[in-house]
């Protein structure tokens, strides 16, 4: 080999190991799964070509619309109060100094837990009969509700638990986007005598825009594959009232091995987390957009 | 005036959300400090005492805890070194190299950014059925090597260093492989910690890929550990033996946060300007 071509091909060798593993564990898979939902499969991972028929029965089958009815209703009771709090805490906490610091501690703690770690945990603050709301509850005089089996409390216990564990991560992303304002512009317009509010509504949320469509959108993905809260706190339950998306698919997949059936629901979930991403994408990435940067 | 009585009020919710945020962390402490027996039908019982360490003892004593603890302490630091290593090596061509398809492999890399990981996991599982690697250690660190921000991130990262750094040292005769490690490799040591850290929380938090992959207890990670013992939960026995493993399961992970708190920050600060 020439001593030029060598040098243009020396660079794929970089790539390559990483590209290998890359190819093999994640794009193979991702088409084999497009593939695997044209088709029934049983146990034993033999199947035949059935079209689009497993996308025809998902339509047909009031458990799965359940599931995907459960999911954006628990999304939208996570995402909205979820960023308004991170973007509050953000504001508050935005300053030098230790008590702020260690506040901003507290409020990351809970986001370096297991899913597991939040369910036990969360288990024991909502159990009617060992929790500690329930303590809570009773020492007020109240009958301790019972969040986990009453079909209309438990996805708002679901948000609660998940909002808890997750805040952490987008006040930091508030925290990275107001440190990126220029300080002139406050000066700016402290120089003319704008009021605080003047100023919060004029400089801070613009500047903060790209920062909040970046933390709905990213939570809005998250929050849709809600799996291991519903799975571990209720098993999907009451009713299936908790059932989540993911849920099903865990169920279809490896509780009842359908595994055909089960890519025809990934498929589903994977297009609605796309259009989300895409979305984020036309709403932040047009040129010329007025977000600062 | 106003502005005063604002602040105040501001710092009192602040205040009460923090209250919030720790009462579960308490609370959960609370209860791995009491005696099984005592909080049967009463876990108002945690809030006085007697406390005593022994569910702590029980850990060391008869639990598979420690099992999982290892386990997941060899598949967060494997797939971190690995990624590391993939990630340096893929982040430098990427940056610092031509070659064909450069920027078409680079696209198909950032792709896998959009892919969640349900849309993978059961093609994922049958391939590692195929491959007899279910239940083992690469079986659950393989799947952790896939990460498309990783790339990016080293990618960005080496991007910004001049490269008249290469050039210098490919006029005095250094191999690129040379030029990688002692060169380029040295200056991305705060790029590599951050992705380090936050490789290490994604692999050690991990719940959907091991309840999966490993299925016998021996090869569970805490993660999927604590899930089965919380599964099996009888409501008779062992709340605080169950909160003391919670407690222990999430000492280690504190420890790397408040250790990594300067690089958590910073790489979670990074993956958002991207």
């Amino acid at each position: 080999m020439s001593a030029p071509a060598q040098r243009r091909t020396e660079g794929l060798l970089f790539v390559a190991p990483f590209l290998f593993f890359y190819l093999l564990i994640l794009i193979y898979p991702l088409l084999k799964g497009m593939w695997f939902s044209l088709n029934r499969i049983d146990l034993f991972g033999a199947g035949h070509f059935v079209g689009l028929g497993n996308y025809a029965r998902l339509i047909g089958d009031p458990v799965f619309w359940q599931s995907i009815v459960n999911t954006i209703i628990v999304t939208l009771m996570i995402v909205p109060p979820l960023t308004a709090v991170a973007l509050a805490l953000a504001l508050a906490l935005n300053r030098a100094t230790r008590g702020a610091a260690i506040l901003r501690g507290i409020f990351f703690s809970s986001a370096v837990l297991s899913v597991t770690i939040v369910t036990l945990i969360w288990r024991f603050v909502l159990a009617p009969d060992a929790g500690l709301l329930g303590e809570v509850w009773k020492s007020a005089g109240w009958t301790p509700l019972p969040f986990l089996s009453d079909e209309s409390l438990v996805l708002p216990a679901l948000a609660l638990t998940t909002i808890w564990w997750s805040v952490g991560f987008p006040m930091l992303l508030f925290l990275a986007g107001l440190q990126q304002i220029p300080q002139d512009m406050y000066e700016a317009a402290a120089l003319d005598g704008a009021s605080r509010w003047t100023t919060f509504t004029r400089i801070t949320l613009p500047s903060l825009r790209r920062t909040t469509v970046l933390v709905i959108m990213l939570q809005t993905a998250a929050q849709l594959q809600l799996f291991g809260q519903s799975q571990l706190l209720t098993a999907g339950g009451p009713s299936g009232a908790s059932r989540t998306a993911v849920l099903f698919l865990f169920e279809s997949a490896f509780g009842r091995w359908e595994l055909g059936y089960a890519s025809a629901a990934a498929e589903v979930l994977f297009v609605m987390i796309v259009i989300v991403t895409l979305g984020q994408y036309a709403w932040t990435g047009r040129p010329g957009g007025d977000d600062a940067r | 005036m106003r502005a005063e009585r604002m602040g105040f009020v501001a710092w009192a919710l602040v205040l009460l959300g923090a209250a919030v945020m720790l009462a579960p962390l308490v609370w959960t402490l609370l209860l791995s400090l009491k005696h099984n027996a005592e909080l049967v039908g009463n876990s108002g019982a945690a809030l006085h005492g007697p406390y005593t360490l022994e569910n702590y003892a029980a850990i060391f004593g008869t639990s598979r805890t420690l099992r999982w603890l290892l386990n997941s302490a060899i598949v967060s630091l494997g797939t971190t070194g690995c990624v590391l290593v993939l990630c340096s090596l893929a982040g430098y061509g990427f940056a610092r190299l031509d070659f064909p398809f450069r920027r078409s492999l680079f696209v198909l890399v950032l792709l896998g950014l959009a892919i969640p990981s349900q849309a993978v996991i059961l093609p994922q599982h049958q391939l590692f059925a195929t491959l007899h690697l279910h239940n083992s250690y690469p079986g659950l660190i393989l799947p952790g090597l896939t990460t498309s921000f990783g790339v990016f991130f080293m990618t960005q990262y080496m991007r910004a260093i001049p490269l008249e750094l290469d050039e210098a040292a490919l006029l005095d005769g250094a191999s690129r492989l040379r030029i990688f490690w002692s060169v380029i490799l040295p200056l991305t040591v705060p790029a590599q910690s951050a992705l380090a850290v936050f490789t290490f929380l994604g692999s050690w938090n991990d719940y959907w890929w091991p309840l999966i992959s490993a299925t016998h207890s021996d090869m569970y990670t805490l993660t999927v550990g604590l899930a089965a013992a919380q599964m099996n939960y009888a409501q008779t026995s062992g709340l605080g033996f169950l909160m003391a493993q919670a407690v222990f399961a999430s000492i280690p992970i504190f420890i790397v946060y408040l250790i990594f708190q300067k690089q958590i920050i910073r790489a979670m600060a990074g993956a958002a300007l991207k």
